[in-house]
């Protein structure tokens, strides 16, 4: 048994969200220069080279990449051998969050209540928090700043086995181009397949902080992230939608175990401003 | 700064918007736009909108102006606004005509408009300009002065106005109806 305090979780959180919002991970810049590269469009040149020096002064002045500092995601590895001291979990984290947003004069965007009052809760909390109990006496935190121009253009689909391959590669890319500008391309595409509906987007969610462009170890979704990137780079949308050969920068796959009588599949779409952080305690 | 790598023509525009320098802006054009704007989202329409319906009056004078989509972070100490670029337009769309018809002229947003914004647009000789989404800290260098004008209450989505020196835009609908997300991801489709 290991003994964690609540404080310790709170310094932690902040410290990722503040790092996130500012800087964005160097595989990911890597990735952008590359694009800049391959772009044929001059447009879509312009609009890489806006991107990338956008990233450079945001993490020289520690300034938000992006004014949507986004609804804050946090999946939680908890070892089982962790006693929690100090305080409650959920609120040591949502402190974190709390904290970051606050000092890091980022954004609050979070709404109380979806419909009626829609007042801003002003702390950018609640938190989004998926945890998972898993061996050991540490405790991993994988964060995200998502914004929602491209949550908002996700989708999911109960697809039938007969589907197969071909439907969600039909379904992935179908998304993607209805979604046009608006999730602001270069994307990161998540895919998650399998489990049930709820699940499938949460491994989809999951998939998008992957190291960019890594391939799924099995190597037949290693080909399907290929071909739906390849479709999808062929539909001409382009960075910032207005044409060209980038349209994403990655796509992600996730599988899981599902029914037979289906295929839960689910797209999360994530903008170039791909902003997350993992940190151990 | 990125503007040395890239060397194409940009056009420097003024507000209020003169409707002669509007006619002659097209899709694809690159611009930089000097003046004042006015930043307003969702829940600030939304505003625009009660006060419309019992026939009241604005708290900003639309005629030639440019509304910019989008609600800043915090402006840090020592900084003239906090990080802003463009949120996406189409949840503005339903309360647009009636804007463009008090004389509203500009739009900086990102992403596709429904049928009846475009048909307003042209109707009216506006213009849609998209700024690049995500790219905040860099727009946030063109804006040098950051003040509330309404609606304190909604923090971020408050109604800003902001004194912009050379921000950077592209013309994507002009005002013949041209819409360059139409139009260009085609010559790139295979």
């Amino acid at each position: 048994m290991r003994e964690i305090k609540a404080n310790q979780i709170t310094d932690k959180i902040k410290e990722l969200f503040l790092k996130a919002n500012f800087c964005i991970n160097p595989d990911l810049m890597q990735r952008l220069e590359k694009a800049l590269k391959e772009e044929s469009s001059t447009i879509g040149k312009y609009v890489l080279q806006m991107i990338i020096e956008n990233n450079k002064i945001a993490s020289r002045e520690e300034m938000p990449i992006c004014q949507d500092t986004g609804l804050a995601v946090v999946f939680v590895d908890v070892g089982q051998e962790v006693h929690l001291v100090g305080g409650d979990f959920a609120k040591a984290v949502n402190r974190g969050v709390k904290e970051a947003y606050k000092e890091g004069y980022l954004r609050k965007s979070v709404v109380d209540d979806p419909v009626f009052e829609r007042k801003n809760t002003k702390t950018n909390t609640p938190a989004i928090i998926y945890t998972d109990i898993v061996p050991g006496d540490k405790i991993k935190f994988m964060i995200m700043a998502k914004g929602f121009g491209s949550e908002n253009m996700s989708a999911i689909a109960m697809l039938k086995p007969a589907d197969g391959e071909k439907g969600i590669v039909d379904f992935v890319v179908e998304t993607v181009k209805k979604a046009g500008p608006n999730p602001c391309p270069p994307t990161i595409i998540g895919v998650g397949i399998g489990g049930t509906i709820g699940k499938a987007m949460v491994i989809a969610k999951k998939a998008i902080i992957r190291k960019i462009g890594q391939s799924n170890k099995n190597s037949k979704y290693a080909t399907l992230e290929k071909e739906i990137l390849t479709k999808i780079n062929n539909l001409g949308i382009g960075p910032a939608g207005l044409g060209g050969n980038i349209t994403s920068l990655a796509v992600h796959i996730d599988y899981l175990p599902t029914h037979i009588a289906g295929i839960p599949v689910a797209v999360n779409v994530c903008c170039h401003a791909d902003r997350h952080n993992e940190g151990i305690i | 700064m990125w503007k040395v790598f890239f060397m194409r023509n940009i056009i420097k525009i003024t507000v209020p918007l003169d409707i002669k320098e509007i006619v002659n802006l097209r899709a694809g054009d690159f611009v930089n736009i000097t003046g004042n704007i006015y930043a307003a989202r969702d829940a600030a329409h939304k505003r625009f909108f009660e006060l419309i319906e019992k026939g009241k009056k604005l708290p900003i004078e639309l005629k030639g102006q440019i509304i910019f989509y989008a609600g800043p972070t915090p402006t840090k100490p020592g900084h003239s606004c906090g990080s802003v670029g463009p949120t996406t337009s189409y949840r503005m769309d339903p309360y647009t005509p009636e804007l463009l018809e008090r004389g509203l002229k500009g739009m900086i947003g990102k992403g596709l408009r429904s049928k009846e914004v475009m048909k307003s647009i042209k109707k009216n000789k506006a213009i849609y300009f998209v700024a690049i989404g995500g790219a905040a800290a860099l727009i946030a260098e063109s804006i040098k002065k950051s003040e509330v004008v309404a609606y304190k209450d909604l923090g971020a989505e408050a109604v800003f106005r902001f004194y912009v020196k050379d921000f950077p835009a592209i013309v994507v609908i002009d005002s013949t109806g041209n819409n360059l997300y139409e139009t260009e991801p085609l010559k790139y489709m295979k």
